[in-house]
């Protein structure tokens, strides 16, 4: 156990600093919620920035452009760029952190030239077309079907919580491709220009009040075969080798956030109860850092730990209770969103149980894979 | 930066892991504490660990193992003291191990320590851990001085962090246990551990032991560096976390052993009654979540 950084990291993350003392003074305000063709070109606008600085794709190996950065490096990155309050990854999540990665390791060269360096400067965004209405948590039971006629797939069904639908360039699609197989071996992974005729775009209202995500109605239309990633029926296998670019530091910048939230939560109240459930609060996040950091301890070793499985599902329900304390404490004073950040996070923190494997999924998980308990029907 | 264990850290841990299997069953544990025990202790280290040369991060380690296996005693007592001694920090109402230990310390503003000879009072028939002895007394005088405020501070650091790591090894073996029941007791034809409502409880053991496990570690290695700022949160939060998972696992033992987890004979009550006793030393959850709130204030 060792809680230093080594002087190769330290110096990592002074230059690093130094770049961000730098860059973000340029960085112009952030655009409303709504304005989606400014947010799309601020979040693109920053991803141009990490690349010219040599900060974008940290994961990626060198040879499709990436930094080839060690894990804690990343864990460095991440920690920094939260505490300077630089922009979040936003719309160029997908592409960065799922599409990117499964195209340098199951994509042809013709797919990884076409969209690697796109998605590195930030000049092509993507979005995840994996939810059906029917296919939530049990997602291999999703039914978008893909005949094939000739040289094309031809699709037809529909794709909902698609996030950033509304201003992606391209999807990571998951479809059906052999309707009599079981459920996760007919499914193959395409990759679908979002301005293909046939698809319709409908944004959907969250209860935040904006439109973070969209239906996507696809209407007989035509892929060619050869934007399918991997083998055909094979696709399931193929949105899993993501797998091995998780660090465990997916919840980095959100934890880092979480720790400074509560210190300006502690301004708010004098009342003890409140204090005290807000270090309660403050304990949680803080023991969810020190897990992330162990976690990637582990990670560089080559192992893994539980910690990965942990911490998604101890944060998102810690964050919901801070979210909940800072509604009681401000009071009356809560009654807006606009310029109340507590407020509004209350509100986008509800769909941290529910986005990329709920709550129960994860505890099912957690039994099954940590403990060796009997598995769930599938 | 390495929140895990170093190979010389696993062998420690594997060397006090066996000798605690070998020596420290569940039914010596149930007999208590006496000399012959912390002698025993003693000569294996755990209560000179860091004049042997280690650190307080492989402190932790022995801790929480001695927490996974229950052994009874003023375990962190006697390594942050150096005597075979029990403690008490602010209340003196009840004493723990009066007629087996040769001080009490007072750990309070200052360090102060009085033998425990010198205590009289009535001895409880029915303590809430059956492990641990209490002696109701009235009031006690702690004569002798022993260290000023700093080391007040430097003993109530240590304690609190050895004894985070052992109510950590307590949740983690009260994990264990259970897992192992769950897989086992059939009921309506499948083992309880298939139902959902069950392994839910179980999933959430792993999460508060495994971000315990971190907080506690990170703690530890904490005191050993010579910067001090940000420690006294971090001892904090292992505190509170630890202590939480010990308490809370405790529950949850009982309850999906079912009628065998209110029996004397199962072993879940030790754990549970030892864990709501250690939440009385160095700081209750609640208590250590307070100072977290100070220190956000401040
Ligand atoms: C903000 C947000 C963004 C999203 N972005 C995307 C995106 O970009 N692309 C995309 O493809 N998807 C996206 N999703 C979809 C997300 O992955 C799904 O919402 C999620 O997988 C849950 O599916 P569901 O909503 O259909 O709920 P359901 O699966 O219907 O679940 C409803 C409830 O039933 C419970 N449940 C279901 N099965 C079990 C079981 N076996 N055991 C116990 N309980 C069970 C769940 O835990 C939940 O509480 C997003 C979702 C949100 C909220």
């Amino acid at each position: 156990m060792e809680l230093r950084y080594s002087e190769a990291e330290e110096s990592f993350r002074a230059t690093l600093r130094e770049w961000l003392e730098h860059s973000l003074p340029a960085v112009p305000p952030q655009p409303s919620r709504e304005d989606w063709v400014a947010r799309r070109q601020w979040d693109a606008d920053w991803q141009r920035r990490l690349f010219d600085g040599g900060y974008a794709g940290l994961n990626w190996p060198k040879e499709y452009g990436g930094q080839g950065a060690t894990p804690t490096e990343q864990l460095i990155f991440f920690e920094e760029t939260a505490k300077a309050r630089a922009p979040y990854v936003g719309a160029n999540f997908v592409g960065t952190l799922h599409a990117g990665p499964t195209l340098i390791e199951e994509g042809t060269g013709a797919q990884k030239a076409a969209h690697l360096p796109n998605i590195l400067r930030g000049d092509e965004i993507w979005c995840q077309g994996f939810s059906e209405p029917g296919a939530g948590s049990d997602l291999a039971g999703l039914r978008t079907r893909a005949d094939r006629d000739g040289d094309d797939y031809v699709l037809n069904g529909q794709k909902i919580w698609c996030s950033f639908g509304q201003i992606a360039d391209v999807g990571e699609f998951l479809v059906r491709t052999d309707p009599d197989a079981p459920k996760n071996r007919g499914i193959s992974w395409l990759i679908l220009p979002m301005d293909l005729p046939g698809i319709e775009i409908r944004p959907i209202k969250t209860a935040l009040g904006s439109s973070e995500f969209c239906e996507v109605f696809l209407t007989d239309v035509r892929v060619p075969v050869s934007q399918r990633v991997g083998a055909e029926n094979d696709g399931w296998r193929v949105t899993n080798v993501t797998l091995k670019y998780e660090r465990g530091t997916a919840f980095v910048s959100e934890l880092i956030d979480s720790l400074r939230l509560c210190r300006d939560a502690a301004k708010l109240t004098s009342d003890a109860a409140h204090l005290r459930e807000l270090g309660h609060c403050y304990a949680a996040f803080d023991g969810l850092w020190s897990l992330t950091k162990r976690n990637v301890s582990q990670t560089s070793r080559g192992t893994a730990g539980a910690g990965g499985m942990v911490i998604k599902l101890a944060y998102s329900e810690a964050r919901q209770r801070f979210g909940e304390l800072c509604l009681r404490m401000l009071e009356r004073d809560g009654l807006h969103i606009e310029g109340n950040e507590l407020v509004e996070e209350r509100l986008r923190t509800l769909a941290l149980t529910i986005a990329a494997g709920a709550s129960q999924i994860q505890r099912n998980i957690i039994s099954e894979r940590v403990l060796g308990l009997p598995r769930e029907p599938r | 930066m390495d929140l895990e264990l170093s190979d010389d850290q696993v062998s420690l841990r594997d060397g006090i892991q066996a000798l605690l299997a070998g020596r420290f069953d569940m039914e010596r544990v149930r007999t208590g504490f006496d000399r012959a025990m912390y002698d025993e202790l003693a000569e294996a280290g755990v209560f000179s660990l860091i004049s042997d040369g280690f650190v307080w991060a492989d402190a932790a380690i022995v801790f929480e193992q001695l927490g996974e296996f229950c052994v009874p005693g003023p375990l962190v007592t006697c390594a942050i003291t150096g005597e075979c001694a029990s403690h008490v920090e602010t209340s003196t109402v009840a004493i723990e191990h009066v007629s087996t230990v040769d001080y009490v310390y007072q750990i309070a503003d200052t360090v102060t320590r009085a033998p425990a000879s010198s205590f009289s009072g009535v001895a409880s028939d029915w303590p809430l851990d059956p492990l641990t002895p209490i002696l109701k007394v009235g009031s006690g005088v702690f004569g002798e001085s022993v260290g000023d405020a700093e080391l007040a501070q430097a003993f109530r650091r240590r304690g609190t962090v050895l004894t985070a790591a052992f109510q950590l090894g307590m949740a983690q073996r009260l994990t264990t246990m259970t897992v192992d029941y769950a897989k086992s007791r059939v009921q309506f034809d499948r083992p309880i551990g298939s139902f959902q409502a069950i392994k839910h409880l179980l999933a959430d053991m792993v999460v508060r032991n495994e971000v315990a496990r971190a907080a506690v570690y990170a703690a530890a290695a904490h005191l050993d560096e010579p910067d001090e700022s940000g420690l006294d949160r971090t001892i904090a939060v292992a505190k509170v976390l630890a202590g939480e998972a010990a308490v809370v696992n405790g529950k949850t033992a009982t309850q999906v052993h079912g009628g065998m987890g209110y029996t004397w004979e199962v072993d879940v009550h030790l754990y549970l009654k030892r864990a709501w006793l250690l939440e009385t030393h160095f700081g209750s959850a609640e208590s250590r979540c307070d100072d977290l709130a100070a220190i956000l204030s401040a």
